[in-house]
Parts: structure tokens; C-alpha cells; sequence
């Protein structure tokens, strides 16, 4: 029959165009200059030292509804998955991802020291493999804000001082704790505010007071693209962001590390791969999360190895040649004042604090 | 057309009130853009009056005036906004004199004819009017993209340097990146072999099921259809699902059971749930070609001996051609722009162009996706232009005249 013979036809060409060697692995993580910095860092050195060919898929954006979607489905195409640590967490608990021995599956620090030691409290899941230290924070145009540029994060809602748009991302986290903390709230009571009601309703009444002068994200690249049109006067991102529109595309930008909020991103292997896959994966994270290639990451993105034998280690940008330590976040001059994201607290609030958020915004 | 109506010349009282809300359409831009809408209404509406006034009542010279509308504009243009604005400003300062000079001299009637009242005078223009600004919504989106595709910087940003034709403010680095980066070339060959191989699955099977349904006797023929056609009904998110699930098992038992590679697999699910999209496009267009079908011809086949194959390929197949040329069209854009399916059924290895561009919007805000945007437009208007033709040769050497 004639469809039957198309379809035949179809596949069989379909299979000479595509056909790749038989080791093939998917690796899903966040796209732009993150998976390029991983790229040449991790995914070049491992095909080159085993052969095996790596496939880039960005959707971490979207990795927790579709490796349940996948779970679901009996079909998990993933191999290694990079999330960020809360998103590590709920797919932990749910029995999506399996679980990691530090010290037997991962590489000791090159003086002896365990896995389990050099990472220390970044562990912060049994199934996740902390890959970097990046942070949420502020950059502002240079030449928008006068002759006193900002330096607190309050000046983020100093609308007479600094007048004009900001970006700020379309999610209760950072922005409540930014909120309260300039409302007079000490840095360590902030959770214990937020927990209740009145605490949730001081920090929207707080947002409420530049909530028209605010542009909302949701990815990554908007502020900077916001800012080098300077639609926006100051925004929140990701530091390596900024560090990329700064430094990369010199844009007259510059950071605000005040009260700059720490987080973690790393590597997850999702559960229920055959045999073989896992094995895969497992010799891969072996190879990429060690002392050396975590601070060879650091040559193409300023975001901190989650090591602390990486941090030696870190030296100049592969391309432009400058020293990369003066922008990690980690840095002692960028880090006087930071903000820890406290990932217990957003695990059980989040949900309400995400529905009082969404109906404050559509108000 | 040579002029059918005698023209007259217009009353001011209807010139400068005409021209001096021209004026301030073109006021309410400028002055939005200096800060103040209103101010450059009224700005606007009073300048292009007054010149009309200077014009017609006192300069009476309309060369001279024109020459002077040019260049004054242009100045204003520089001022406000560098060298575009010459460009803008010399372009506007003709269009106010001739419309001025349209107006006033009453050539506006000249074309139409002369027992029209003038209030089909107004409505004829009006309806170009809205004609001209439908087409602008149109195709402005579509042309503002393109520019952007050569900018320098990484940004979607009309730069300085852009707006003052310095090149350089332009670079082709975006279609270097498109055309040397491996994700999007990986991409690029992905679309290219997922759209051709679905669009004739589609076209084979949604010419057959035209056909079958526009026979009388198939029994339940317009519950069938309706099935048929509702992938294009029902939401794409929610096929999407369906079928990500419903591949899901038949990737697991080839891979499984026939022990295909993954790879292959993912290719043949991509292929099939693309079929899918593109079959409802071939049957309605199909069966709307086959309403003009005479039936008496495969019956007059059939008489001299013909099977039912040889009737279709030589007999039916080449007179609903056009539909079923005009379905496959559609079957390879629905395919080739598909972004939703792909993304559920398809796995890392599968990336189509669409699904690049979408996450590359989302993650890195580049150019590149400008560039090949640019790039596929320029295919489509080969692609269009190049069926077109084709249909219109056949045509020719069949003895029609085009249409």
C-alpha cells in the first residue's frame, strides 16, 4: 500500500540524516551563555576524553512538569538534568531523581578531601550535585541615575531618587524579602515575618509603592535586554547576566550587590533510567563536577564553583583575559552584604505566597 | 485613465481644516516622541495650515513651494532627529505640499467620475485609507524584524549608530552565527527533514480521505470528516498532550520490542504528529477542488479500460493538482512552524527550527533568531512565488487563461 511504503521510505531517510553514533547522551540545562560556558567546560573535555556524543536540550526552564510528564509516561528521554536547588528538592521528594553518594559516585577534592566535605552545607538535597554559587541581583544604567549612583537595595524603591522603570521578576521570591528588609525588617527576622499574613501584606504594601513604575520578567535575558534599551533604569537577574552585558557587550551598566541573594544550581539524574544510562550519566557527573572542571567553568561565566578547592583555582576569562574572581558573587568586596534564599521556608510558603502574589499583581 | 471630471479649485474652508488634521496625525508622532502628544497635535495642525495659508494665498508658486516644504522639513527633521529625520522630514515635506496642492487645485476628482457626490468622493478615499493602514498592521511587524537582523550589537535594539545610517552600526554577524552555530544548523536540518517527509504523509493521506469522503455512498461520511479535521479544531496543547503520552508507548515498544535506535524512533514520532496537523488542511482543500470534479470523466475512463489507478494518477489527479498543491503548502508550514507539538513529542535530538528560536527567545535574547526569521521569510516568498508561477505555466500550457 502506498502510505505503508512512504512511511518506510520516510524513516529510512530520515534515519541516514540523522543517524549518530549508538552513545548518544541529552543534557538539559538553561541555554544562552550558561550551557556555553558547561559546554566548553564540561561537554567538550568528556566527548573528547570518552567519545560520547552530548545533546543540549534548554528546558530546565520547564524540567519539573516534564520529567513527571515523562515518569508518567514510562519515557524519560533525559540523561542529566541541571536544576536549581529548590527545583532539586521537589523532584527528590517526589521520587523523580535518583539519589547521589557524595562519597562514593562523586570525586574526592585533589588533597584527599571527600566529596561530602568539599561541597559542605551546599549539599542541600540527597539527589543533587551542587554545580555553582550564582546570585539574584540588581544592575543599573550608568548614565540614567545622576551623579550618586545606588548602593543600597533600597534605592531600588527610592522612586524620588531614582526615578524611572525598574525590572523586577514576576515571582514572589527575592522581591518579598527585598520588600521587607527596606520596610525596616531585620535581615534575620525577614522569614520570621513573611511566615505570617500581615508580614505577606507589609512586604506587597511595600512593592505597592513602585508597583507602577515596574516592568515584570520571567526569563533571564529580559532585564539585560531591558537595560542595554534603557527601558529600565535599574532590573534584577542572574549576576553572570549582568556580568555578560557589563563586561561582554559593554553596555554602561553596573552592579548593585547589595543584598544580593544567593542560590544554587547543580546536576540531578532523573530516576528510572535503564542500566546503561545510568551508568552513563553517573561517570559523566563523576567527570564534570570535580575540582578542576568546576573551576574551569568559572573562565566563561562569573558564577562561583560550589567547591570550595575550586575556589583557588579560578583564574582569567578564556577570551577576554580578565580575572574572574573580582566578579563571583563570592567575592569578599561583593559579598558585605548578602541575602541567604532560605529554600525550607519557599518549599512550604510558596504555593500561598505565589497566589496572594499573582492576585496582587492582576489588582 | 486620463481625467474624466473637470477639476476646480477648493475653498480654503476646506483645504486648511483638511490639511491641518493631516498635520496633526503627523504632530501627534513627533510630539509623542519629544515628550507631548498634545502639544505636537496642535503644533502640527497649526504649522501644516499656516503653510498651506502661505501657499495658496500669498506664494502662489508651486514649484517654488514645493522646494521649500522639502527642505524646510528636512530641517525640522534634522533637528528633531538627525539624519533619518532628513530622510523622514524631505519625504513628509513633499507628501504636505502635493496633498495641499491635491487638495486645493481639486485633483482628487480628477480620476473619478464626475456624477459621484462628495460623500462617495470622501468614502472612496476613505476606504483606501483603511486598505493602506490594514496592509501597514500587516506587514510592519514583519519588516521591522528585518533591519534589527543586521544589527551590531547582541540586543534588540534600534542602536545610534543604526539610526544614523553608520555602518557601523551593521554587521552580518548574526547570519555568520546562524549559519556556523551547530545548534542552529543541527536545527535548520531537523526542520528540513521533519516538513517534507510529514507534508507527504499529509498530502498522501489527506488526498485519499478527500477523495474516499466525497464519494455518496461511504456511509457516515460527515461524522468521519469531523473526526478527521479536528486536530485543526481542537487546542494545540491539548493534542499536544494526547499525542506525547500516546507516542509515548509506540516510541517505548519500537525502541523496545523492534529495538530501533532512540534517535530514528523520535524522528518517526515528530514525522507522524506533524502528519497528523497537516492532514485536515489537505482534505478541506482537496475536497473543495473536488466540488468542481466532474464525475462523468472517471465513469468515461473506466469506459475505455482504464483501472482506478490509472484514472486517478491520469485522469483526476491532474485537475485537483492546485488543491492538492495548495494543501501541501499548508501542510509544510503548519509542520515547519510547528512549535507546541514538537516540544512534547520530540526529544532533545529532534530540535526544530521553531523550537531554537522559541528557546532562544526565552534564554538569550539574540539576534541570530532576527536573522533566520529574515532568512525564512525570504523562503516563503520564494517558495509562494515559485508554486504560483508553476500553476500559472500549467495553466498556460493547458489552455486556461490565469487567474
Amino acid at each position: 500500500m502506498k502510505p505503508t511504503k512512504l512511511l518506510i521510505a520516510s524513516s529510512a531517510l530520515a534515519l541516514s540524516a540523522g543517524a549518530v553514533a549508538a552513545a548518544d547522551m541529552t543534557i538539559v540545562s538553561w541555554g544562552g551563555a550558561y550551557s556555553k560556558s558547561q559546554q566548553n567546560a564540561y561537554h567538550a573535555p568528556y566527548t573528547a576524553k570518552t567519545g560520547v556524543n552530548i545533546i543540549n536540550d534548554d528546558s530546565s526552564n520547564e524540567a519539573v512538569a516534564k520529567l513527571r510528564a515523562m515518569n508518567e509516561a514510562g519515557n524519560v528521554t533525559w540523561d542529566v538534568v541541571d536544576v536549581v536547588a529548590a527545583d532539586a528538592m521537589r523532584l527528590c521528594d517526589e521520587g523523580l531523581a535518583m539519589e547521589i553518594d557524595p562519597d562514593t559516585q562523586l570525586a574526592p577534592a585533589p588533597d584527599g578531601t571527600s566529596a561530602a566535605d568539599d561541597f559542605g552545607d551546599l549539599l542541600v538535597s540527597d539527589c543533587f550535585i551542587p554545580q555553582i554559587v550564582y546570585s539574584t541581583t540588581f544592575g543599573y544604567r550608568t548614565d540614567l541615575v545622576g551623579d550618586t549612583p545606588p548602593d543600597d537595595v533600597c534605592d531600588v524603591f527610592d522612586l524620588e531618587a531614582y526615578p524611572g522603570k525598574r525590572a523586577l521578576e514576576k515571582r514572589p521570591i527575592n522581591n518579598m524579602e527585598w520588600a521587607l528588609l527596606c520596610d525596616g525588617v531585620a535581615k534575620e527576622d525577614v522569614y520570621d515575618v513573611l511566615e505570617t499574613p500581615e508580614g505577606q501584606d507589609k512586604a506587597l504594601a511595600k512593592l505597592d509603592t513602585i508597583k507602577d513604575s515596574v516592568v515584570w520578567w520571567s526569563a533571564g535575558a529580559d532585564t539585560p535586554q531591558l537595560l542595554a534599551d534603557g527601558e529600565v533604569v535599574m532590573g534584577s537577574t542572574y549576576n553572570g547576566r549582568l556580568f555578560s552585558l557589563i563586561v561582554e557587550q559593554k553596555q554602561p551598566v553596573a552592579m548593585l550587590w547589595d543584598a544580593q541573594v544567593f542560590d544554587l544550581d547543580g546536576w540531578i539524574i532523573p530516576a528510572g533510567l535503564s542500566e546503561e544510562r545510568q551508568k552513563q550519566a553517573l561517570d559523566y557527573i563523576y567527570f564534570a563536577t570535580d575540582t578542576q572542571r568546576l573551576a574551569d567553568q568559572a573562565q566563561y561565566i562569573s558564577y562561583g564553583p560550589a567547591r570550595a578547592s575550586s575556589a583557588p583555582l579560578v583564574g582569567k576569562h578564556a577570551e577576554l583575559g580578565i580575572d574572574m574572581a573580582p566578579h563571583m558573587p563570592t567575592d569578599p568586596a561583593n559579598a558585605t552584604n548578602t541575602f541567604l534564599y532560605n529554600y525550607e521556608f519557599w518549599a512550604d510558603y510558596r504555593d500561598d505566597i505565589d497566589a496572594k502574589f499573582q492576585a496582587w499583581l492582576a489588582k | 485613465m486620463a481625467a474624466l471630471t473637470p477639476i476646480s479649485r477648493k475653498p480654503l474652508s476646506l483645504v486648511l481644516p483638511t490639511i491641518a488634521a493631516a498635520g496633526a496625525f503627523l504632530g501627534l508622532f513627533v510630539g509623542t516622541a519629544n515628550g507631548s502628544g498634545f502639544l505636537g497635535v496642535v503644533i502640527g495642525a497649526a504649522l501644516i495650515a499656516f503653510m498651506g495659508f502661505v501657499y495658496i494665498a500669498l506664494l502662489k508658486n508651486e514649484t517654488l513651494s514645493k522646494w521649500i516644504s522639502i527642505l524646510g522639513f528636512a530641517t525640522l527633521g534634522f533637528v528633531f532627529a538627525g539624519v533619518p529625520g532628513v530622510v523622514l522630514g524631505a519625504l513628509s515635506g513633499w507628501f504636505y505640499h502635493w496633498f495641499t496642492y491635491w487638495l486645493y487645485e481639486g485633483r482628487y476628482r480628477a480620476k473619478l467620475l464626475p456624477y459621484l457626490t462628495s460623500r462617495q468622493v470622501l468614502w472612496f478615499y476613505s476606504f483606501r485609507v483603511i486598505c493602506g493602514a490594514i496592509f501597514v498592521f500587516l506587514i510592519t511587524p514583519i519588516l521591522v524584524v528585518m533591519p534589527l537582523s543586521f544589527n551590531a550589537e547582541n540586543f534588540f535594539t534600534f542602536t545610534p549608530e543604526m539610526l544614523r545610517f553608520d555602518p557601523a552600526g551593521y554587521s552580518l554577524k548574526h547570519y555568520v552565527d546562524f549559519f556556523t552555530n551547530s545548534e542552529w544548523q543541527r536545527s535548520f536540518k531537523n526542520s528540513l527533514i521533519i516538513a517534507p517527509i510529514a507534508t507527504i504523509i499529509s498530502v498522501s493521506l489527506g488526498t485519499l480521505a478527500a477523495i474516499g469522503l466525497s464519494q455518496s455512498h461511504v456511509p457516515g461520511r460527515r461524522a468521519i470528516m469531523a473526526v478527521m479535521i479536528s486536530p485543526m479544531i481542537v487546542p494545540l496543547i491539548i493534542s499536544a498532550t494526547g499525542m506525547f503520552f500516546f507516542y509515548s508507548d509506540i516510541g517505548n515498544w519500537l525502541e523496545g520490542t523492534l529495538g530501533l535506535p532512540k534517535n530514528f524512533v523520535g524522528y518517526v514520532k515528530v514525522i507522524l504528529a506533524h502528519s497528523v496537523l497537516g492532514i485536515p488542511f489537505v482534505i478541506i482543500t482537496v475536497t473543495a477542488t473536488l466540488v468542481g470534479f466532474d464525475r462523468s470523466l472517471t465513469r468515461a475512463a473506466a469506459n475505455m479500460g482504464a483501472d482506478p489507478v490509472t484514472t486517478f494518477f491520469k485522469v483526476q489527479m491532474p485537475l485537483i493538482l492546485p488543491g492538492v498543491i495548495s494543501g501541501a503548502l499548508f501542510a509544510f508550514i503548519t509542520s515547519f512552524d510547528e512549535v507546541v507539538v514538537v516540544l512534547f513529542v520530540g526529544s532533545a535530538g529532534q530540535k526544530t527550527l521553531p523550537w531554537q528560536m522559541f528557546t532562544g527567545l526565552r534564554e538569550q535574547i539574540s539576534p541570530t533568531i532576527l536573522a533566520v526569521a529574515t532568512i525564512l521569510v525570504a523562503i516563503s516568498i520564494l517558495l509562494l512565488t515559485t508554486v504560483e508561477l508553476l500553476r500559472r505555466r500549467s495553466e498556460r500550457m493547458r489552455g486556461m487563461s490565469p487567474s
